[in-house]
């Protein structure tokens, strides 16, 4: 495998200190040593354990509850149900309470315990006594939609959630724009589609949700947590807890994947048993509450038509994009109107649509943002869809998508509800290398052909074709500072939190290319939102361009403001003068240099550089996906036996992090959910099954097939050195390119997830249920 | 009745640490684990608490040659046996990096971190017994180690290039 690893690199002109070379991230040494500090290594005096009775039922009625038992154990401080619980809720809107007394899936919380070890606290959960009204639940979101299916909530009759957005007044929850009748008329094909993408994954980061709260004031609460977004938490619990003012420090994360950048009930949870107790309280997920009872990826479902023309553009959409958001929504609006961006970057060239959605609410755990913000649960459902219209033409895919996706011209609604016309982006050359590094055109035989049968024809291989592209890389706004400190040191004030992409790292690289000097020479401060201005955190890739373009331009404020004191002392012009290794000196007389002290004439000052960012959408990244799978026809097993992910990036900041990253579409619930990974739901129960690493499948490290990586680099209009955010995508498009690769190995279109056998044998006839 | 007290020495990092078995304050309860005892008592906390059911490698240990995932070892058991955290592959006086924790900081075989102190202490227990291994034996001895930000293949590239310059430098 060592030696069948291939990386095409397509390096840009610019010659740069650090930007596009690997360097030794800021944290390496601690990582490797074990010096770094995760949440669960923090200790604060007095500090509590919370624990969480969680409820059996996926639909109940708390008749009596009684804690007195679990308060009298020894070494427990503090117990609540809800009681006890203030009316803080969370969700959007606001609905899901701190503690209810209605519990709505089996792990929902019925009561909690602060005590001075988690096995107390264990103890003390047996003792509390709890009578249920069970009431019966829906587990399917088309069927929670219908008269007389049982109810989440008395505000939201008939199990829709409200589409509401904080992008805007009127939220962006429906695309009907042009001619959807005139579109279908004109169409050469067109093709009904209904397909699902209910696996209900789990993210599973190592390092499982958690935080630590403890109060300050009766009005102010700091938060310790393991998310990389703290601005938007705060805001996001200050909203839920009028009056307090609450302070979030990011933590370093053992993985996020988007699932960990806002835990907005776990934090209120231990906010409230820290103001019960009056001490810090520690709320960590043990794994099995974790896979249990935590977010996972939303399920997602269309029923729709799709028309092309005869020289493969598509030109009409419509349909009813359905979304299973589980017991509550964190920010599943948002990601509905993220995802209907994303449905205009991929058919950029529709001008027909009359796609509409619904929210819906049904009985197992939160479903919320995850790696790709919906954009791999929408793509899941929306490319098999769009492909039975391909497939009706006989067309390559890999073909038609080239054509259809977005580039600069082109114009969509993004989540704002506003016209965007896209700028800088082509991505036809990143199609066209990735498929020749893939051997794409020898490998695509035709819809349901394989490209190999062994002899013995015991297996076939297929290929398969998925794609994906997110503008949200320049979303939400972002304030900083650089400072320049005159014995030679420059810090970067900026919110910028890791959960393993580099983030930190890039924008220090950033700074230290702006200011010149050695990298370790640039410090970037910790994420806690005392100390930083705003900044909506890791989510969305929009890093390398919000948190990137931010520190740019205050470096450049900064060294502005560095030159012209420079100046004045020298008697200089500004234009004429640089600065390196924290010396200024003239262009012309590069060997007389002034270090920076001199320049300030004193310590007690720093030189402040400060930038604003505000939101454009006027960029979407790319992520193609090439799937190559060999299924055993006998057994229905597929394996994926190579793959390739290939994107344009513009510059790329870290040759080892990016590939990473694109190497990272097999984790976080991406690609596997095409294959075999899905948390297994017993449906009478109502009751997952996988609540442990063993029973929840998963690939181990021997078991990951060659991967290659195509990254172009055509430097796009970004003030980030040119580059966009990528990481976050990579795993969107590849489980679609995997059901499409398994139906052309086995001959039979497959039309749900994921590939396992049985679905396979159902799909070639060989067990009932099939077409 | 006086309960019976008893006590144990686990070499940790080279240093004997001594433990009383017991369920009193301040004793190690026979349901202890070794993860429990090197974290919360020891102040080691490279290895982490991933899933403590031994599924995902975090909390990996090397004790007496072995890489053992330590929150599926009773501390109790442990009596006369030497345990290596990743803080022990450090040089104890200066804190220096082990060549092998090196390689693993100049290529960035991480992205988030939480799962590298079990993957280097499941590499370390790998090279000390085959210095030279295959890749497939490397992947092997590591398929015990989750890791959900995909650093394998950095992983691997990285732990062959290392091997291949060890050879290099012994030659």
């Amino acid at each position: 495998m060592y030696e069948e690893m291939k990386k095409t690199v397509k390096v840009s002109e610019h010659e740069y200190r650090y930007i596009g070379k690997h360097g030794n991230r800021a944290d390496a040494h601690d990582l490797v040593s074990g010096r770094q500090k995760f949440l669960d290594d923090l200790v604060m005096p007095g500090m509590l354990v919370v624990r969480v009775l969680r409820s059996p039922h996926p639909n109940a009625l708390i008749k009596s509850i009684d804690l007195s038992k679990a308060k009298g154990l020894p070494g427990v401080i503090g117990a609540a149900s809800y009681k006890e619980a203030p009316d803080w809720k969370c969700g959007l809107p606001n609905h899901r309470r701190v503690l209810d007394r209605q519990v709505r899936f089996v792990g929902d919380s019925v009561a909690l315990v602060a005590a001075e070890t988690a096995e107390i606290g264990d103890e003390a959960l047996k003792l509390i006594d709890v009578e249920y009204e069970v009431l019966p639940f829906v587990l399917d979101c088309e069927k929670a939609l219908e008269p007389g299916a049982p109810q989440l909530y008395e505000e939201y009759p008939g199990n829709e959630i409200p589409k509401v957005t904080p992008f805007s007044e009127e939220p962006f929850n429906q695309i009907f724009v042009g001619d959807i009748k005139k579109g279908f008329e004109e169409a050469a094909y067109v093709n009904e589609g209904y397909m699902k993408y209910e696996n209900m994954a789990h993210p599973l980061p190592p390092e499982s949700p958690g935080c630590i709260a403890q109060w300050t004031s009766p009005s102010a609460v700091t938060v310790w947590y393991n998310g990389g977004a703290p601005h938007l938490q705060k805001f996001n619990t200050e909203a839920s807890i009028p009056g307090v003012a609450v302070r979030v420090i990011a933590c370093h994360a053992g993985g996020s994947y988007g699932s960990k950048q806002l835990i907005p009930h776990m934090i209120l949870q231990a906010i409230l048993m820290a103001k019960l107790t009056g001490r810090a309280c520690k709320f960590i997920m043990d794994r099995t509450e974790h896979l249990l009872s935590y977010e996972l990826r939303q399920g997602s479902r269309i029923r729709g038509r799709v028309g092309m023309t005869e020289d493969g553009v598509i030109n009409a959409v419509e349909g009813m994009w359905y979304t299973d958001s589980g017991m509550s929504s964190t920010y599943a609006q948002a990601m509905t109107a993220v995802g209907l961006g994303e449905c205009q970057a991929f058919l950029g060239k529709c001008k027909n649509w009359a796609l509409d959605t619904k929210l819906v609410a049904t009985n197992h755990s939160s479903q919320a943002p995850i790696r790709g913000f919906g954009g791999q649960e929408c793509k899941s459902v929306l490319v098999p869809m769009v492909c039975t219209v391909i497939r009706k033409a006989g067309m390559d895919p890999l073909e038609v998508f080239k054509k259809n996706f977005v580039k600069a011209g082109d114009r969509y609604i993004w989540r704002d509800n506003l016209w965007w016309e896209v700028h800088s982006v082509d991505y036809t050359k990143a199609f066209e290398e990735s498929a020749r590094a893939f051997g794409w055109k020898d490998k695509w035989k035709g819809w349901e052909k394989p490209y190999w049968v062994s002899e013995d024809g015991r297996y076939a291989r297929g290929v398969g074709v998925g794609v994906h592209g997110n503008a949200d890389i320049g979303e939400d706004p972002t304030e900083g500072m650089v400072k320049l400190h005159p014995f030679g040191s420059v810090t970067l004030e900026l919110c910028v939190g890791e959960t393993g992409g580099a983030q930190r790292f890039a924008v220090q690289k950033m700074v230290a290319e702006v200011m010149k000097v050695p990298l370790d020479g640039v410090q970037v401060v910790d994420p806690d939102t005392h100390a930083t201005g705003y900044d909506a955190g890791m989510i969305g890739s929009r890093g390398t361009i919000t948190m990137g373009t931010t520190a740019v331009r205050a470096a450049n404020d900064a060294r502005r403001q560095l030159l012209e004191m420079a100046a004045v002392k020298l008697n200089a012009n500004v234009e004429d003068l640089d600065t390196e290794n924290f010396l200024v000196f003239a262009k012309s007389r590069p060997e007389v240099r002034l270090p920076w002290i001199a320049v300030c004439g004193t310590p007690e000052m720093t030189i402040t550089g400060s930038a604003k960012y505000k939101q454009n959408f006027d960029k979407p990244n790319f992520a193609l996906y090439l799937a190559d799978v060999e299924v055993n026809l006998m057994t229905g097993e597929a394996k994926l036996i190579h793959a390739l992910e290939g994107s344009d990036v513009g510059q790329i900041i870290d040759p080892v992090n990016i590939r990473m990253q694109a190497e990272g579409s097999f984790g976080s619930a991406g690609g596997d959910t095409g294959l075999f990974e899905e948390m297994v739901m017993d449906k009478k129960l109502g009751r997952f099954m996988t609540g442990n690493m063993i029973d929840y499948k998963w690939r181990t490290f021997n078991e990951f097939p060659p991967f290659d990586t195509v990254l172009l680099e055509s430097e796009f209009d970004s003030e980030a050195f040119h580059a966009l955010g990528f990481g976050e995508i990579t795993p969107s498009p590849a489980p679609a390119a995997i059901l499409m690769a398994v139906s052309n190995a086995i001959g039979h279109e497959i039309t749900e997830y994921p590939c396992s056998p049985t679905v396979v044998l159902r799909a070639m006839g060989k067990i009932p249920g099939g077409k | 009745m006086k309960e019976h007290l008893e006590q144990i020495c686990i070499t940790v990092n080279g240093v004997p640490r001594k433990f009383i078995i017991g369920d009193g304050v301040g004793c190690v309860s026979p349901s202890e684990t070794l993860l429990d005892t090197i974290r919360d008592r020891l102040g080691l906390t490279a290895a982490k608490r991933g899933c403590e059911h031994g599924a995902c490698g975090c909390c990996t240990v090397i004790m007496d040659r072995e890489a053992v995932a330590s929150c599926m070892v009773l501390t109790a058991d442990c009596d006369g046996s030497s345990v290596t955290t990743l803080e022990g592959l450090c040089d104890p006086v200066t804190g220096e990096l082990s060549p092998l924790q090196k390689a693993f900081a100049d290529n960035s075989a991480f992205q988030c971190g939480f799962c590298t102190p079990g993957i280097i202490m499941s590499t370390r227990a790998l090279l000390d017994r085959n210095p030279d291994p295959t890749e497939e034996e490397l992947t092997e001895a590591l398929s015990g180690n989750y890791c959900r930000c995909i650093s394998h293949y950095q992983v691997i590239r990285t732990v062959m290039g290392f091997i291949q310059e060890m050879k290099r430098k012994e030659a």
